[in-house]
Protein backbone atom coordinates (compact mmCIF):
# COMPACT_ATOMS: atom_id res chain seq x y z
CA UNK A 1 0.00 0.00 0.00
CA UNK A 2 1.62 3.57 -0.87
CA UNK A 3 1.95 5.98 1.50
CA UNK A 4 -0.82 8.03 0.07
CA UNK A 5 -3.28 5.71 0.09
CA UNK A 6 -3.46 4.21 4.22
CA UNK A 7 -5.94 4.49 6.57
CA UNK A 8 -6.02 6.49 9.44
CA UNK A 9 -7.01 6.18 13.10
CA UNK A 10 -7.81 9.11 15.60
CA UNK A 11 -7.45 9.25 19.05
CA UNK A 12 -9.83 11.22 20.93
CA UNK A 13 -9.10 12.57 24.38
CA UNK A 14 -12.85 12.87 26.05
CA UNK A 15 -13.21 15.39 28.69
CA UNK A 16 -16.65 16.86 29.94
CA UNK A 17 -17.35 19.83 31.73
CA UNK A 18 -18.32 17.88 35.39
CA UNK A 19 -15.43 15.56 35.20
CA UNK A 20 -12.77 14.82 37.50
CA UNK A 21 -9.28 17.24 36.93
CA UNK A 22 -6.99 15.08 38.19
CA UNK A 23 -7.41 13.51 34.21
CA UNK A 24 -5.65 15.97 32.84
CA UNK A 25 -1.91 14.86 34.21
CA UNK A 26 -3.32 11.34 33.36
CA UNK A 27 -4.31 12.95 29.66
CA UNK A 28 -0.98 14.28 29.17
CA UNK A 29 0.46 11.29 29.91
CA UNK A 30 -1.35 9.63 27.51
CA UNK A 31 -1.13 12.36 24.95
CA UNK A 32 2.76 12.39 24.83
CA UNK A 33 2.73 8.81 24.74
CA UNK A 34 0.36 8.30 21.53
CA UNK A 35 2.27 11.23 19.74
CA UNK A 36 5.78 9.64 20.18
CA UNK A 37 4.06 6.25 18.89
CA UNK A 38 2.57 8.18 15.53
CA UNK A 39 -0.71 8.85 16.56
CA UNK A 40 -3.08 12.09 15.89
CA UNK A 41 -4.79 13.25 19.00
CA UNK A 42 -7.75 15.57 19.68
CA UNK A 43 -8.72 16.44 23.03
CA UNK A 44 -11.80 17.49 22.86
CA UNK A 45 -13.43 19.55 25.87
CA UNK A 46 -16.55 21.83 25.90
CA UNK A 47 -13.98 25.07 25.76
CA UNK A 48 -12.81 25.81 22.36
CA UNK A 49 -12.89 24.08 18.79
CA UNK A 50 -10.80 21.94 17.31
CA UNK A 51 -10.52 20.62 13.21
CA UNK A 52 -13.78 18.82 11.91
CA UNK A 53 -14.21 15.28 11.73
CA UNK A 54 -13.08 13.23 8.72
CA UNK A 55 -13.33 9.88 7.72
CA UNK A 56 -10.33 8.68 10.31
CA UNK A 57 -11.04 5.50 12.47
CA UNK A 58 -11.91 7.28 15.86
CA UNK A 59 -10.87 5.50 18.96
CA UNK A 60 -12.69 7.83 22.08
CA UNK A 61 -11.10 7.50 25.20
CA UNK A 62 -13.17 9.02 28.52
CA UNK A 63 -15.54 8.33 31.49
CA UNK A 64 -18.90 6.94 30.45
CA UNK A 65 -21.50 5.90 32.51
CA UNK A 66 -23.27 2.21 32.63
CA UNK A 67 -25.60 3.91 29.71
CA UNK A 68 -23.05 5.14 28.09
CA UNK A 69 -20.68 5.26 26.24
CA UNK A 70 -23.25 4.77 22.61
CA UNK A 71 -22.52 1.52 21.50
CA UNK A 72 -19.56 1.45 18.85
CA UNK A 73 -20.39 3.13 15.56
CA UNK A 74 -19.53 1.76 12.14
CA UNK A 75 -20.21 3.12 8.70
CA UNK A 76 -18.85 2.52 5.42
CA UNK A 77 -15.91 4.85 5.82
CA UNK A 78 -15.26 5.22 9.67
CA UNK A 79 -14.93 3.36 12.55
CA UNK A 80 -15.76 4.90 16.06
CA UNK A 81 -14.94 2.99 19.18
CA UNK A 82 -15.31 4.48 22.64
CA UNK A 83 -13.64 3.03 25.57
CA UNK A 84 -13.91 3.86 29.42
CA UNK A 85 -10.41 5.19 30.13
CA UNK A 86 -10.69 5.88 33.77
CA UNK A 87 -9.00 2.31 34.62
CA UNK A 88 -6.47 2.30 31.65
CA UNK A 89 -2.89 3.35 32.50
CA UNK A 90 -0.57 5.00 29.78
CA UNK A 91 0.53 1.12 28.28
CA UNK A 92 -3.19 -0.26 28.02
CA UNK A 93 -4.17 2.97 26.22
CA UNK A 94 -1.00 2.42 23.70
CA UNK A 95 -2.06 -1.53 23.53
CA UNK A 96 -5.69 -0.72 22.48
CA UNK A 97 -4.89 1.90 20.36
CA UNK A 98 -2.15 -0.45 18.56
CA UNK A 99 -4.66 -2.91 18.87
CA UNK A 100 -7.42 -0.73 17.08
CA UNK A 101 -4.48 0.30 14.24
CA UNK A 102 -4.02 -2.93 13.67
CA UNK A 103 -7.96 -3.98 12.80
CA UNK A 104 -8.45 -1.12 11.14
CA UNK A 105 -5.23 -1.21 8.75
CA UNK A 106 -4.21 2.60 9.64
CA UNK A 107 -0.46 3.26 8.68
CA UNK A 108 1.94 2.72 10.89
CA UNK A 109 3.81 5.13 11.90
CA UNK A 110 8.14 5.91 12.23
CA UNK A 111 9.19 3.31 9.64
CA UNK A 112 10.31 5.98 7.61
CA UNK A 113 12.30 8.77 8.82
CA UNK A 114 10.32 12.02 7.11
CA UNK A 115 13.19 13.82 5.69
CA UNK A 116 12.76 15.10 2.10
CA UNK A 117 12.68 18.93 0.15
CA UNK A 118 10.05 21.10 0.47
CA UNK A 119 9.80 23.70 -1.73
CA UNK A 120 9.20 26.92 -1.27
CA UNK A 121 7.48 28.80 -4.19
CA UNK A 122 7.69 31.87 -3.48
CA UNK A 123 11.43 32.23 -3.86
CA UNK A 124 11.32 28.89 -6.97
CA UNK A 125 12.37 30.44 -10.13
CA UNK A 126 11.72 26.98 -11.88
CA UNK A 127 15.51 27.11 -12.89
CA UNK A 128 15.38 23.19 -12.24
CA UNK A 129 19.00 22.74 -11.13
CA UNK A 130 17.83 20.70 -8.05
CA UNK A 131 16.28 18.43 -10.96
CA UNK A 132 19.75 18.23 -12.62
CA UNK A 133 21.89 17.69 -9.28
CA UNK A 134 19.69 14.88 -7.59
CA UNK A 135 20.91 11.65 -8.74
CA UNK A 136 18.41 10.24 -6.75
CA UNK A 137 15.24 10.69 -8.91
CA UNK A 138 13.14 12.89 -6.18
CA UNK A 139 12.60 16.09 -8.63
CA UNK A 140 10.21 15.61 -11.76
CA UNK A 141 7.83 18.26 -13.13
CA UNK A 142 4.54 18.50 -13.34
CA UNK A 143 1.88 19.11 -16.17
CA UNK A 144 3.05 22.12 -16.71
CA UNK A 145 6.66 21.40 -16.31
CA UNK A 146 6.79 23.25 -12.77
CA UNK A 147 9.17 21.62 -10.70
CA UNK A 148 8.12 19.64 -7.72
CA UNK A 149 8.48 16.96 -5.13
CA UNK A 150 7.71 13.95 -6.87
CA UNK A 151 9.31 10.74 -4.99
CA UNK A 152 10.07 12.22 -1.47
CA UNK A 153 11.11 8.38 -0.40
CA UNK A 154 14.27 8.06 -2.74
CA UNK A 155 15.83 11.48 -0.95
CA UNK A 156 18.67 10.55 1.62
CA UNK A 157 18.28 11.12 4.88
CA UNK A 158 19.73 13.93 6.36
CA UNK A 159 21.61 15.08 2.68
CA UNK A 160 20.98 18.65 2.13
CA UNK A 161 22.74 18.60 -0.61
CA UNK A 162 20.31 19.80 -3.15
CA UNK A 163 19.43 22.84 -1.56
CA UNK A 164 22.35 24.06 -1.78
CA UNK A 165 22.74 24.24 -5.16
CA UNK A 166 19.30 26.39 -4.99
CA UNK A 167 20.32 29.46 -6.02
CA UNK A 168 17.17 30.56 -4.17
CA UNK A 169 17.42 29.47 -1.22
CA UNK A 170 14.51 28.07 -2.24
CA UNK A 171 14.30 24.36 -0.74
CA UNK A 172 14.19 23.29 2.86
CA UNK A 173 14.26 20.45 5.12
CA UNK A 174 12.48 21.14 7.88
CA UNK A 175 14.48 19.13 9.87
CA UNK A 176 18.12 20.41 9.23
CA UNK A 177 20.10 21.80 11.62
CA UNK A 178 19.96 25.61 10.42
CA UNK A 179 19.20 28.43 8.72
CA UNK A 180 17.52 29.15 6.08
CA UNK A 181 17.57 25.17 5.23
CA UNK A 182 15.00 24.61 7.99
CA UNK A 183 12.49 26.80 6.99
CA UNK A 184 14.09 30.28 8.94
CA UNK A 185 14.01 33.98 6.86
CA UNK A 186 16.71 34.13 3.81
CA UNK A 187 18.66 36.90 4.24
CA UNK A 188 20.86 38.86 1.61
CA UNK A 189 23.85 36.88 2.80
CA UNK A 190 22.12 33.54 2.51
CA UNK A 191 21.70 34.41 -0.97
CA UNK A 192 25.27 35.54 -1.46
CA UNK A 193 26.22 32.61 0.26
CA UNK A 194 24.07 29.93 -2.69
CA UNK A 195 25.83 32.27 -5.40
CA UNK A 196 29.42 31.42 -3.79
CA UNK A 197 28.57 27.98 -4.13
CA UNK A 198 27.80 28.11 -7.50
CA UNK A 199 30.35 29.43 -8.22
CA UNK A 200 32.73 27.08 -6.91
CA UNK A 201 30.73 24.15 -8.85
CA UNK A 202 31.74 26.13 -11.86
CA UNK A 203 35.00 26.47 -11.16
CA UNK A 204 35.01 22.59 -10.31
CA UNK A 205 33.72 21.90 -13.88
CA UNK A 206 29.76 22.09 -12.86
CA UNK A 207 29.61 19.18 -11.66
CA UNK A 208 29.80 18.48 -7.88
CA UNK A 209 28.91 15.39 -8.61
CA UNK A 210 31.80 14.30 -10.49
CA UNK A 211 34.17 16.10 -7.66
CA UNK A 212 32.72 13.94 -5.34
CA UNK A 213 33.02 10.71 -7.23
CA UNK A 214 36.59 11.71 -8.03
CA UNK A 215 37.72 11.99 -4.39
CA UNK A 216 35.90 9.12 -3.54
CA UNK A 217 37.43 6.80 -6.38
CA UNK A 218 40.99 8.06 -5.46
CA UNK A 219 40.27 7.23 -2.06
CA UNK A 220 39.00 3.88 -2.72
CA UNK A 221 41.74 3.58 -4.69
CA UNK A 222 44.44 4.52 -2.17
CA UNK A 223 42.56 2.25 0.69
CA UNK A 224 42.44 -1.12 -1.24
CA UNK A 225 46.37 -0.91 -1.31
CA UNK A 226 46.18 -0.58 2.73
CA UNK A 227 46.88 -4.03 4.29
CA UNK A 228 45.28 -3.01 7.66
CA UNK A 229 41.79 -3.03 7.48
CA UNK A 230 41.20 -0.98 10.29
CA UNK A 231 43.57 1.60 9.21
CA UNK A 232 41.87 1.81 6.03
CA UNK A 233 38.63 1.46 7.50
CA UNK A 234 39.94 5.02 9.64
CA UNK A 235 41.25 6.78 6.61
CA UNK A 236 38.57 6.50 5.02
CA UNK A 237 35.81 7.29 7.64
CA UNK A 238 38.38 10.45 7.67
CA UNK A 239 38.32 11.13 4.11
CA UNK A 240 34.34 10.86 4.21
CA UNK A 241 33.98 13.40 7.10
CA UNK A 242 36.16 15.76 5.50
CA UNK A 243 34.13 15.73 2.58
CA UNK A 244 30.72 15.31 4.60
CA UNK A 245 31.64 18.58 6.24
CA UNK A 246 32.59 20.13 3.11
CA UNK A 247 29.54 19.70 0.97
CA UNK A 248 27.18 18.83 4.54
CA UNK A 249 26.71 15.19 2.94
CA UNK A 250 26.40 12.25 4.99
CA UNK A 251 29.19 10.36 4.65
CA UNK A 252 26.76 7.27 4.19
CA UNK A 253 25.61 9.21 1.50
CA UNK A 254 28.63 9.64 -0.44
CA UNK A 255 29.47 5.98 -0.10
CA UNK A 256 25.62 4.72 -1.16
CA UNK A 257 26.88 6.76 -4.44
CA UNK A 258 26.45 4.52 -7.14
CA UNK A 259 29.66 3.56 -9.41
CA UNK A 260 30.54 6.46 -11.60
CA UNK A 261 29.25 5.01 -15.25
CA UNK A 262 25.80 5.06 -13.13
CA UNK A 263 26.45 8.10 -11.72
CA UNK A 264 27.58 9.77 -15.53
CA UNK A 265 24.14 8.19 -16.68
CA UNK A 266 21.66 9.31 -13.77
CA UNK A 267 22.92 12.82 -14.29
CA UNK A 268 22.55 13.07 -17.96
CA UNK A 269 19.16 11.78 -17.86
CA UNK A 270 18.08 14.77 -14.86
CA UNK A 271 19.92 17.12 -17.14
CA UNK A 272 17.98 16.40 -20.07
CA UNK A 273 14.82 16.27 -18.51
CA UNK A 274 15.25 19.36 -16.71
CA UNK A 275 16.66 20.80 -20.49
CA UNK A 276 13.39 19.25 -22.03
CA UNK A 277 10.95 20.98 -19.03
CA UNK A 278 12.58 24.12 -19.66
CA UNK A 279 12.41 24.22 -23.24
CA UNK A 280 8.58 23.57 -22.80
CA UNK A 281 8.52 25.64 -20.40
CA UNK A 282 10.50 28.72 -22.21
CA UNK A 283 8.62 28.02 -25.32
CA UNK A 284 5.01 28.85 -23.98
CA UNK A 285 6.32 32.14 -22.47
CA UNK B 1 -1.89 43.15 12.46
CA UNK B 2 -3.71 41.32 15.10
CA UNK B 3 -7.49 40.20 15.13
CA UNK B 4 -9.42 38.89 17.68
CA UNK B 5 -10.96 35.54 17.42
CA UNK B 6 -12.97 34.06 19.69
CA UNK B 7 -12.92 30.44 18.57
CA UNK B 8 -9.26 30.05 17.29
CA UNK B 9 -8.52 26.36 16.70
CA UNK B 10 -5.07 25.20 18.78
CA UNK B 11 -3.12 22.60 16.42
CA UNK B 12 0.21 20.95 18.31
CA UNK B 13 3.21 19.34 16.26
CA UNK B 14 5.30 17.01 18.36
CA UNK B 15 7.87 16.85 15.45
CA UNK B 16 8.38 13.61 16.68
CA UNK B 17 11.06 11.72 14.13
CA UNK B 18 13.79 14.39 14.76
CA UNK B 19 15.31 15.89 17.88
CA UNK B 20 15.21 19.73 16.38
CA UNK B 21 12.88 20.78 19.06
CA UNK B 22 14.14 20.25 22.47
CA UNK B 23 12.04 17.39 24.62
CA UNK B 24 11.89 20.23 27.40
CA UNK B 25 10.20 22.42 25.29
CA UNK B 26 7.74 20.29 23.98
CA UNK B 27 6.93 18.67 26.89
CA UNK B 28 6.26 22.06 28.78
CA UNK B 29 3.66 23.56 25.79
CA UNK B 30 2.67 20.17 25.61
CA UNK B 31 1.85 19.12 29.80
CA UNK B 32 1.07 23.22 30.10
CA UNK B 33 -2.22 23.24 27.27
CA UNK B 34 -3.15 20.09 28.92
CA UNK B 35 -4.06 21.77 32.13
CA UNK B 36 -5.66 24.11 30.25
CA UNK B 37 -9.47 23.75 29.73
CA UNK B 38 -8.74 24.24 25.70
CA UNK B 39 -10.01 21.91 23.02
CA UNK B 40 -6.60 21.26 20.41
CA UNK B 41 -5.27 18.72 18.13
CA UNK B 42 -2.29 17.22 18.26
CA UNK B 43 -0.33 15.46 15.69
CA UNK B 44 2.82 13.42 15.66
CA UNK B 45 4.94 14.96 13.05
CA UNK B 46 3.67 17.18 10.37
CA UNK B 47 6.41 16.38 8.41
CA UNK B 48 5.67 12.84 8.02
CA UNK B 49 1.72 13.86 7.32
CA UNK B 50 3.04 16.48 4.67
CA UNK B 51 5.30 13.46 3.27
CA UNK B 52 2.04 10.84 2.53
CA UNK B 53 0.10 13.89 1.54
CA UNK B 54 -2.18 13.10 4.46
CA UNK B 55 -5.48 14.20 3.90
CA UNK B 56 -6.17 14.91 7.86
CA UNK B 57 -3.82 17.99 6.80
CA UNK B 58 -7.31 19.22 4.99
CA UNK B 59 -8.88 18.59 7.97
CA UNK B 60 -6.41 20.10 10.04
CA UNK B 61 -6.72 23.59 7.75
CA UNK B 62 -10.36 23.52 8.02
CA UNK B 63 -12.49 25.42 10.76
CA UNK B 64 -11.65 28.58 10.83
CA UNK B 65 -8.69 30.54 12.30
CA UNK B 66 -5.82 28.19 13.60
CA UNK B 67 -2.80 28.90 15.99
CA UNK B 68 0.27 26.39 15.06
CA UNK B 69 2.65 25.26 17.84
CA UNK B 70 5.15 23.62 15.50
CA UNK B 71 8.17 25.47 13.62
CA UNK B 72 9.24 27.93 10.91
CA UNK B 73 6.23 29.64 9.41
CA UNK B 74 7.67 29.35 6.28
CA UNK B 75 8.54 25.51 6.73
CA UNK B 76 4.67 25.34 7.82
CA UNK B 77 3.08 27.30 5.15
CA UNK B 78 4.77 24.58 2.38
CA UNK B 79 4.49 21.87 3.90
CA UNK B 80 0.88 22.18 4.00
CA UNK B 81 0.98 23.48 0.60
CA UNK B 82 2.99 20.72 -0.69
CA UNK B 83 0.40 18.55 0.44
CA UNK B 84 -2.35 20.46 -1.22
CA UNK B 85 -4.04 21.53 1.83
CA UNK B 86 -2.97 25.30 2.36
CA UNK B 87 -3.10 26.94 5.00
CA UNK B 88 -5.28 30.38 4.75
CA UNK B 89 -2.42 33.13 5.91
CA UNK B 90 -5.03 35.71 7.17
CA UNK B 91 -6.29 32.89 9.39
CA UNK B 92 -3.37 31.28 10.83
CA UNK B 93 -0.84 31.56 13.05
CA UNK B 94 2.24 29.70 13.78
CA UNK B 95 4.65 29.79 16.93
CA UNK B 96 8.09 28.18 16.62
CA UNK B 97 8.92 26.06 19.44
CA UNK B 98 12.53 25.50 17.74
CA UNK B 99 13.42 29.25 18.47
CA UNK B 100 10.44 31.19 20.78
CA UNK B 101 10.44 30.02 24.77
CA UNK B 102 7.59 27.97 25.81
CA UNK B 103 6.58 30.80 28.32
CA UNK B 104 5.66 32.82 24.95
CA UNK B 105 4.58 29.87 22.92
CA UNK B 106 2.06 29.50 25.73
CA UNK B 107 1.27 33.23 26.15
CA UNK B 108 0.08 33.43 22.40
CA UNK B 109 -1.50 29.99 22.65
CA UNK B 110 -3.93 31.44 25.24
CA UNK B 111 -4.05 35.08 23.87
CA UNK B 112 -7.62 35.70 22.26
CA UNK B 113 -5.95 37.80 19.47
CA UNK B 114 -4.32 36.71 16.16
CA UNK B 115 -1.23 37.30 14.43
CA UNK B 116 -1.36 35.99 11.48
CA UNK B 117 2.70 35.50 10.63
CA UNK B 118 2.84 33.60 7.52
CA UNK B 119 4.85 34.02 4.89
CA UNK B 120 3.51 36.70 2.17
CA UNK B 121 3.06 35.11 -1.27
CA UNK B 122 5.94 35.91 -3.79
CA UNK B 123 8.11 37.75 -1.75
CA UNK B 124 10.56 40.02 -3.44
CA UNK B 125 13.97 38.63 -3.11
CA UNK B 126 15.50 40.45 -0.33
CA UNK B 127 18.51 41.02 -2.30
CA UNK B 128 19.17 43.45 -4.71
CA UNK B 129 21.55 40.60 -6.88
CA UNK B 130 18.93 37.41 -8.27
CA UNK B 131 21.62 35.15 -9.23
CA UNK B 132 20.58 31.80 -11.29
CA UNK B 133 17.66 33.59 -12.63
CA UNK B 134 16.55 32.07 -16.39
CA UNK B 135 14.70 34.27 -17.84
Amino acid sequence: MKLTESSKLRIVLLELEDQNQARDSAHFEYMQALLEKGFSVTRATPTGTTAPTDRSSLLVLGQFDKDQPPSDLQSENTEVRFEDSRHLNTEDVLALAEEIRETTSSFKHGDWKPWFPVIDYDRCTNCMQCLSFCLFGVYGVDDGDHIQVQNNDKCKTNCPACSRVCPEAAIMFPKYKSGPINGDKVGSKDLQREKMKIDISALLGGDVYDLLRTRSEKAKSRFSKERNPDKALNERVKCLNKLADSGDIPPEVLMSLPSPDVIQQRAQEAKEKADAALSRSQSKT
Amino acid sequence: MSQNQESTRILYCHCNYAQIISPEVKKEVLSQLCETNQAFDAVADLCEMAARKDPELQRLTQGGSVKIAACFPRAVKWLFSGASAPLNREQTEVLNMREQSPENILKRLKAKDLNPNLPEDNQPPQASEQPGKNK
